[in-house]
């Protein structure tokens, strides 16, 4: 089974109109990322720019469109597109969501919430399962962002992952943007989310920025990967790098997609805080 | 009154509030309409990065509600979004509120077989020297999977063309319009436009005929545009 091998630096998530320059500073970041669904065309140039990126930086793909917390069976179909995909691109991590996108034969395009009971981990262990037999590689499962919750739950999300990486042996790919718009909108502490959160099976971290939802009534915040990561988290990912030490960690910003050197600007303050961490335990 | 507790009663119920103004049973609405605003506006941002052209000549508003009603009744049948749209034009042919612009679904189909070329599967290009030493009168070419032929019996073409970005005003001409689509050995997609006949022997081409049964007029314009963009794939003799 292949394992998560990405450098413990700081990413970004690629983009095509920032190709020449990401070729125009190898080794200035640690890897780069890239959504599976983007690059399932048969040729051309994604794949092409792909292949050139990956000559010099390390490569994460990332899923969105498994649907592993679907009550449904997997698309055998989407599981041969990425079985495809990670052949033809030997990508050093695979990551996908704690979520359900698709309802019979549509595709939703989101990431959905899912109630958390003995029979939807049950069938997430099992799409976990499937999946890592299928690709031959551990998977990294991610922390949803969340605007609701369900009475129906019997397990707290931390609980539930730990449950669910137990039992499959995947790893969890930490977002702590996440983990900071469900602590808000649901009002529960982030802190104490993270002392829960089984760390030892993070193999990567997301950082992405949100924005307050213009209602009326209590604060919601939406994940909208369109802003700088706010302070609030940036604190909350340096408490994890002191429990952790240093991780792979991703600056997400799909929406509003600013220029490189701004992109830039947020890896390196992420860089400066793992340097810290990575200094700490060098010494 | 809550949710269905068993996985799939909840799936279904939360999904059927992403397309009506009803949230789900034990769901606050306001909530619940975060998702359902990022699934909607979601989809439509797909649909118009798919489609520019057609977004601006209806305007962003109009073509958000417009996509919105092709989300609901032609969503994507997989994650991969390049995949979708296939049905874009023809719903536009049949959405009464666009009926006064005629022209908008050809410019849909111009947009799509772009899209169709921009990734299409890579393909060995060949030698155009072998093109001189098969006997013209059995050749038949393979063309690369990118290679498109378009037509509109209106200008869509120019249409397409005078909705670029930084492109100048300038007088339409009367349609009909005919192009080779393709995506050349820079991985940019190209667009070029055909004579009527010219389109008729890229169709015969695309076809799988024989060169010399293709060509109801002077093949050489077709083939000097299918060997500039290095478009032949393979080049074969019929027995």
């Amino acid at each position: 089974m292949i394992r998560s091998c990405l450098p413990a630096r700081a990413g970004l998530g690629f983009k095509p109109q920032h190709y020449q320059d990401a070729l125009d500073a190898p080794g200035a970041l640690g890897f780069f990322e890239v959504h599976a669904e983007n690059y399932m065309g048969a040729g051309g140039a994604p794949h092409a720019m792909l292949e050139r990126l990956h000559r010099d930086h390390a490569l994460s793909v990332h899923g969105v469109g498994l649907s592993i917390g679907g009550a449904g069976p997997l698309d055998p179909d989407h599981l041969a597109r990425l079985e495809t995909l990670l052949e033809r691109h030997q990508p050093e991590s695979f990551s996908e969501h704690l979520a359900w996108s698709s309802h019979g034969a549509a595709w939703l395009n989101d990431l959905l919430p899912l109630p958390y009971t003995d029979e939807t981990l049950a069938t997430v262990c099992a799409h976990v399962d499937q999946v890592q037999d299928r690709l031959g590689r551990r998977l990294l499962l991610e922390n949803p962002a969340t605007y609701v919750t369900f009475a129906t739950s019997t397990w707290p999300e931390v609980e539930f992952l730990r449950a669910i990486a137990r039992r499959t042996g995947c790893g969890l790919l930490l977002d702590v943007n996440n983990v900071f718009v469900s602590a808000t909108n649901h009002g529960f502490d982030p802190l104490a989310y993270l002392e829960g959160f089984p760390l030892e099976a993070v193999g990567e971290i997301h950082l992405a920025g949100h924005e307050v939802d213009a209602q009326p009534g209590p604060p919601l915040l939406i994940d909208s990967h369109a802003r700088p990561v706010a302070d609030p988290v940036w604190d909350l990912f340096a408490r994890v790098l002191a429990r952790t030490g240093p991780l792979p960690t991703l600056i997400e910003w799909d929406n509003d997609v600013p220029d490189f050197a701004t992109l830039r600007a947020e890896a390196a303050r992420a860089e400066t805080l793992l340097h810290e961490v990575r200094h700490v335990a060098a010494a | 009154m809550s949710l269905p507790p068993d996985h799939a009663g909840f799936e279904a119920a939360f999904h059927a509030g992403l397309w009506t103004r009803e949230a789900p049973r034990g769901l606050d609405p306001q909530r619940f309409s975060a998702y359902r605003n990022t699934v909607q506006h979601g989809l439509v941002r797909a649909l118009a990065a798919r489609f520019p052209v057609v977004e601006r000549l209806v305007g962003a508003p109009f073509f958000a509600a417009m996509g919105r009603v092709f989300a609901a009744t032609h969503p994507p049948a997989s994650a991969v979004l390049l995949d979708w749209g296939q049905d874009f034009a023809a719903f536009l042919a049949r959405f009464p509120p666009v009926a006064g612009l005629p022209y908008l679904p050809d410019v849909a189909r111009l947009e799509w077989l772009r899209g169709l070329a921009c990734h299409a599967a890579d393909a060995p290009m060949i030698d155009p020297a072998a093109l001189t030493r098969a006997d013209p009168a059995r050749l038949v070419l393979g063309l690369a999977p990118s290679v498109q032929a378009f037509a509109s019996p209106f200008p869509a073409l120019a249409i397409w063309q005078a909705n670029q970005p930084g492109a100048t005003p300038a007088p339409l001409p009367g349609g009909p319009q005919h192009a080779l689509i393709a995506r050349d050995p820079g991985l940019a997609v190209v667009v070029e436009p055909l004579a009527p006949a010219q389109h008729a022997t890229l169709t015969a081409l695309l076809q799988g005929r024989p060169l010399a049964s293709a060509a109801t007029s002077d093949p050489t314009p077709v083939l000097a545009l299918l060997i500039r963009h290095r478009l032949i794939a393979t080049v074969g003799e019929l027995p």
